[in-house]
């Protein structure tokens, strides 16, 4: 058993250690001139950034101009002004209760629907499933908001939790596709050791099954985040409740007030895209790698 | 390739071992596989299925998305078909759709190229490249509604340029560049990461067989980078478009739609109309046409991209 786990193991490994290889080469010759180009056209990526933070710190009437000059007198009261009007320590909480909750559920129940779908595709019941499920990636959201706002409302669920459940549920289509392919590669003898040994199928799937799935769980768990977090529309045409208000819909939600304090606005941005751009500096290779994992099986 | 046969052959030949088990076993893990799989079945259905039926059903109404509606049969449909608004906001998600899902691919190839060249501080470049990718679309276009109604106006005058003396976003004409801008800068962050995953398989042989006969670096990228990646090629053309089609966020951090509904996307039309128009009926047809819009683009795309790699 533990030699087949980690056979897979060198499987994922090995597709690792290719990128450090072709490193080396870059060693001796380096193309400098490619290096300061590349250089320069990341400053588009900074610049917009650049400016946030810049009239994040500017007092009213030091904004005219083109507002790239730095701050003459730094006004850091415009974050205080940005926390108590779009109540920050509330809405942050909703988003990272709607986030963690979306992450974690989706992890648990993505992944074990897709186990039993693909162990038993021979099923015709369980391949017609696999179609209907996958087929909802054809589905694009703004087809079934309508009623689905309609829906929520009457059920009670046009809150955080109603939230958690629909990210977890429209997760579905694309997180079994991947996660499917993931458990083909994976071989049945693992498994018909431990149903041996007198394991129930549920204990296969939590003991060695999902173990197994953490390259695949990290790849949907990053991209279940971003999107939770990031999502604007969903939480816009869900929650009816204010108090519940995510991060993204708040911003939207105080368009209006800000409109007379942009320091305050953009200080308010920054605290809203901060969270997740400190967890990406920290994590940054995993989350890449863990993004193009998906996207490329 | 060869690892990916062989693993789908031991698969197979696992699943086939399986069928020789005792009935009783067999019976027995179905049993808990139905349980596992019964629940997610019910919620979708519940929040994907029915809102689905509901849409195409409500689609043959008059609703305004509250109290009584009657059945009007296909009248919204051919309503639909003649109302200039909803026109004018499938031909503007055309544009932005089809020029963004251009310039993403283009920017993005370029610049993983460059990534994947022999430069210095690869890891650190390729980190930022990435950044807009973990920001929300809708803070990034404030962001970018402050600098294009205000900074770029004014860097205009500075350098007198008439052009960009004034907002891009106050005309209909202008405001498309604008929201094409955000969309590529926001977009070309995941894009470029896919190619960078896909200019990593070629093998670097390849190069120096290339460079032994003399090719050119055009040469090498249509003859050798291209066609090697066109896999990578396809995924981000599909997958740019539907997201692109769908685009929402970036118009309402930019323009909201305006002025008047001068920059209505497909999506925001249907947003504006179901919940606060009172076209809940009305705008649910127009969801229908959306739908099948998109899964026609979407598999037009595939087979055409598909026929390309081959060729290739």
């Amino acid at each position: 058993m533990s030699t087949a786990a980690s056979e897979t193991g060198t499987l994922a490994g090995r597709a690792a250690e290719r990128r450090p290889r072709r490193q080396r080469r870059t060693g001796p010759g380096v193309n400098w001139w490619l290096t300061a180009l590349l250089i320069v056209l990341a400053l588009t990526i900074a610049i917009p950034l650049y400016f946030a933070v810049v009239t994040a710190l500017k007092t009213t009437d030091q904004l005219g101009g083109t507002g790239f000059g730095l701050p003459g007198e730094v006004r850091w009261s415009n974050f205080a002004d940005a926390w108590r009007l779009t109540d920050f320590p509330t809405t942050a909480l909703n988003s990272a209760v709607i986030t963690v909750g979306a992450v974690v559920l989706t992890l648990l129940t993505n992944s074990m629907v897709a186990y039993a779908i693909a162990r038993n595709m021979k099923r015709r019941l369980f391949k017609g499933l696999y179609f209907y499920f996958v087929s909802a990636l054809f589905v694009p959201f703004p087809i079934i908001m309508l009623p689905v706002a309609k829906e929520t409302a009457i059920l009670n669920l046009d809150n955080r939790v109603g939230l958690i459940l629909l990210y977890v549920v429209y997760g579905l289509a694309f997180n079994i596709f991947i996660f499917t392919a993931y458990i083909n590669s994976i071989p049945q003898a693992l498994e018909e050791a431990a149903a041996i040994d007198g394991a129930s199928t549920w204990a296969i799937f939590w003991r060695v099954i999902f173990p197994l799935l953490a390259p695949m769980n990290a790849t949907v768990g990053i991209l279940t985040c971003l999107w939770a977090w990031n999502d604007f529309l969903l939480p816009l045409v869900i929650l009816s409740d204010p108090g519940s208000a995510t991060l993204p819909l708040v911003q939207y939600v105080f368009q209006s007030q800000f409109q007379t304090n942009y320091p305050a606005a953009f200080a308010s941005y920054l605290m809203a895209m901060a969270p997740l751009l400190i967890v990406y500096v920290f994590a940054q290779r995993w989350v890449i790698s863990g993004v193009t994992r998906g996207a490329v099986k | 390739m060869t690892t990916q046969t062989e693993r789908t052959e031991s698969a197979a030949k696992g699943r086939a071992g399986h069928a020789e088990a005792p009935s009783k076993r067999g019976v027995r893990l179905a049993g808990a596989f139905y349980i596992m799989v019964l629940p997610a079945f019910l919620l979708f259905f519940i929040f994907h299925t029915i809102p689905v039926l509901q849409g195409v059903y409500y689609s043959f109404t008059d609703s305004p998305g509250y109290g009584p509606a009657n059945f009007v049969g296909l009248r919204n449909y051919i309503a639909l078909f003649t109302d200039p608004r909803v026109l004018h906001a499938y031909w503007f998600t055309f544009l932005i759709a089809a020029v963004a899902t251009i310039l993403v691919n283009i920017v993005s190839l370029a610049i993983a190229i460059g990534l994947n060249g022999r430069i210095k501080f690869k890891n650190g470049l390729r980190g930022i490249y990435f950044i807009p990718n973990v920001l929300a679309i809708l803070v990034v276009g404030y962001i970018f509604n402050y600098l294009f109604s205000n900074s770029l106006p004014a860097l205009g005058e500075k350098l007198g340029i008439d052009a960009l003396s004034t907002s891009l976003l106050t005309k209909a004409s202008t405001a498309w560049i604008a929201i094409v801008i955000l969309a590529v800068w926001q977009s070309a962050a995941f894009n470029i990461i896919i190619y960078l995953a896909g200019l990593q398989t070629v093998p670097t042989e390849m190069y120096e067989a290339a460079n032994l006969d003399g090719a050119s670096a055009w040469r090498q990228f249509r003859s050798i980078t291209f066609p090697m990646i066109a896999g990578f090629f396809t995924i981000n053309m599909v997958l740019s478009l539907k997201g692109f089609l769908q685009i929402f966020d970036h118009i309402v951090a930019l323009t909201g739609g305006g002025p008047g509904t001068d920059t209505e996307s497909v999506a925001l039309l249907i947003y504006k109309g179901g919940f606060q128009g009172g076209e809940y009926g009305y705008q649910s047809a127009n969801s229908v046409i959306f739908f099948i819009v998109i899964v026609g683009f979407s598999i037009v795309q595939l087979r055409v991209l598909r026929r390309r790699e081959v060729e290739v």
